[in-house]
């Protein structure tokens, strides 16, 4: 038999957690969007929260609480602020190399600083020639003695700004084929955040490049195995980073549902509230249809990623379809508030702007249709 | 030091739009709306953990109420109380302020020796703010009311600052003593993830009316002297009325018509 209900525990981790998104991250949300900065201070108060020690197995100083758990934080921050939720999801991607490829003294190094939010994470693979396409990329490293030597150039990577800790993928400069994923820290010689992006949404959420300029990092930071760096970088953002842009999603198509039903039902048209009429009722309820058919699909593609089984197909279906219906939700939320939808007074505006960044992040929606594809003919 | 915190689960007051009136009993329809702690029993929560933290302290947290009421003793136990226990039984249903406070009491005096009871000033349901001194009165303790501050704690001696008319009174207290608690005190800690991860080990006790060792008709419906016969929400009506005339005319128009309704 299936279960699609929530454990008590569950539910007291939704409670958690939007109990600190209404509380403590709400308040930031003008700053970011008027700054486009991160708020140290939200930084300090989503660690304060344990919020990104949510996958840290707890020998390492995580709490080990798995992926439903995630989706559920990310899920309520994003309903607050999704430039929030990406930042926060973003942190757990950078995290996850550590957990899953990393050795044991890398996890005892990372480990517990980044689970008590006193380091912060990243992955960085894409680059202007290839994002989609990780094999396009012409960041190189080189041996030398035991070190390596890293030389290129990062685009569009979240937390470029902020990470102290960067899990970035370089090709062998011998070998194209072979590519290797590396740890590296800020303030390493030659490494440094170049330019800083200005998204049409997300702002608040830190997103740029990063230069590396003949940057040498020891052999200790080799994260797995030497030319299998593309099955480290890629399986974090295939089941982490993916699955982290469904919980944003969801979050932010409730916060469009949320927004819409007060509107509709507050505001007098003809004489009486326009909740009543069908044209927004239909509006509604295909915002509420499809919410409801994402939720299904990002918790069982979670469950399954709990389990240990293989979920990165099932995340590509949830990533496309919530991703897809947030950006749909956000456009009817702000169709029902009409002339008001296109006032930055209102927060639809807002969470239209954020749902076209929802596309790209992790692999747009054509990629998913790639992954499906290969999925479904194998 | 024993403290006893005594919660109440509520209607969340976020779904007050949902939140019904059964015509027959005249309470307040609960199942249907989610419950939660009732915020001052949050900051009489807070108060006891604050002096567990700082003093050492054993917290148990009380509540009477239906089976959902689990999640909010858990929750309590998730933010830090030792200790939780739910009243629940078909015959505590109904209850007036004086048969809660009475089932309360005695759900006290069986979870064993205490120093120290907290209770929010009211509930945000109920709001009679009887029932905190009410289970003083059972238990035959001290009480002081809609305390703001507790100022200094010698011993079995404290010393708070309460609420009183349109100023504070100052009083010493000697335990063990009831407090009911106003939101003044403190700020509530959240919950958190790593709180609800160590009340996985901890479980709630549950006790009936057979536990409790009392009689039917001293409990719920049956043992309350107090009934209510009517209640009703508040009506918000506005009602606009166009004055006509000159300027003064109308200034005139204005005031005899506050006047007419007692305004003036």
């Amino acid at each position: 038999m299936i279960d699609f209900t929530f454990t008590e525990e569950q539910d007291m981790f939704r409670k958690a957690a939007r109990e600190f998104a209404e509380t403590r991250v709400a308040p930031f949300v003008p700053e970011m969007e008027k700054t486009g900065k991160v708020p140290p201070d939200l930084v300090k108060a989503l660690g304060e929260a344990e919020m990104m020690a949510i996958t840290i197995p707890e020998q390492y100083g995580g709490l080990g609480l798995g992926f439903v758990a995630r989706m559920i934080a990310l899920e309520e921050i994003s309903r607050i602020s999704v430039a929030t939720g990406m930042m926060l999801q973003v942190l757990a991607l950078g995290i996850d190399p550590i957990v899953r490829f990393g050795n044991e003294a890398q996890k005892k190094k990372y480990l517990p600083g980044l689970a008590r939010g006193e380091r912060l994470a990243t992955v960085a693979v894409t680059e202007p020639t290839g994002g989609s396409d990780p094999t396009g990329g012409r960041t190189v490293y080189s041996k030398d003695g035991t070190d390596y030597v890293i030389t290129g150039r990062k685009c569009f990577i979240t937390n470029s700004h902020i990470a102290d800790v960067v899990t970035l993928l370089a090709k062998d400069e011998n070998d194209p084929k072979a590519f290797s994923a590396f740890i590296v820290e800020k303030g390493t010689p030659g490494f440094k955040a170049t330019h800083e992006e200005h998204k049409v949404g997300m702002k608040g959420c830190n997103t740029g490049e990063l230069s590396l300029e003949k940057c040498r990092v020891p052999a200790e930071n080799l994260v797995g195995r030497e030319g299998k760096g593309l099955r480290v970088t890629m399986s974090a953002i295939g089941d982490v980073g993916r699955g982290g842009m469904v919980g944003c999603a969801l979050g932010l198509h409730t916060a469009c549902l949320e927004a819409s039903l007060k509107f509709a039902k507050d505001r007098i048209l003809y004489g009486k509230p326009i909740s009543v009429l069908q044209t927004i009722q239909n509006k509604l309820a295909e915002m509420k249809i499809d919410l409801e058919a994402g939720r299904l699909l990002a918790y069982r593609a979670a469950a399954m990623q709990d389990r240990g089984e293989p979920s990165s197909n099932e995340f590509a279906v949830a990533k496309y379809f919530t991703t897809e219906t947030a950006q749909k939700a956000a456009k009817m939320a702000v169709d029902i508030h009409g002339g008001y939808g296109c006032m930055e007074e209102y927060a639809v505006s807002r969470y239209l702007r954020d749902a076209f960044v929802l596309g790209p992040s992790a692999g747009t929606s054509d990629i998913m249709k790639v992954i499906i594809a290969r999925w479904v003919l194998a | 030091m024993k403290i006893v915190v005594c919660v109440k689960a509520v209607p969340d007051p976020k779904e007050i739009c949902r939140i019904r009136i059964d015509p027959v009993s005249k309470t307040l329809t609960r199942c249907e709306v989610p419950l939660v702690v009732n915020l001052l029993d949050k900051h009489a929560l807070e108060a006891a953990l604050a002096i567990k933290e700082s003093s050492g302290a054993f917290v148990t947290v009380l509540s009477m109420g239906p089976p959902p009421a689990d999640r909010i003793v858990k929750e309590c136990m998730s933010l830090g109380a030792d200790r939780g226990i739910l009243l629940s039984d078909r015959a505590f249903a109904g209850a007036d302020a004086f048969a809660t406070a009475h089932t309360l009491a005695r759900g006290i005096e069986k979870a064993g020796p205490f120093d120290v009871i907290f209770c929010g000033m009211a509930s945000s349901d109920g709001a009679t703010e009887w029932v905190g001194p009410q289970i003083a009165a059972f238990l035959d303790l001290p009480v002081v009311t809609m305390v703001r501050k507790f100022e200094s704690r010698q011993g079995d001696r404290w010393l708070v600052l309460a609420d009183w008319q349109n100023g504070y009174r100052r009083v010493e207290v000697r335990l063990p003593a009831l407090f009911t608690v106003t939101r003044e005190l403190n700020r509530p800690r959240a919950l958190s993830f790593s709180g609800i991860l160590k009340a996985r080990s901890k479980t709630i006790e549950h006790w009936d009316l057979s536990s409790l060792g009392v009689s039917a008709d001293s409990v719920g419906a049956q043992g309350s002297p107090t009934l209510v016969t009517e209640i009703s929400p508040v009506e918000n009506r506005r009602d606009a009325e166009m004055l006509r005339g000159t300027l003064e005319e109308k200034a005139d128009q204005f005031v005899s018509r506050l006047a007419e309704l007692g305004i003036v």
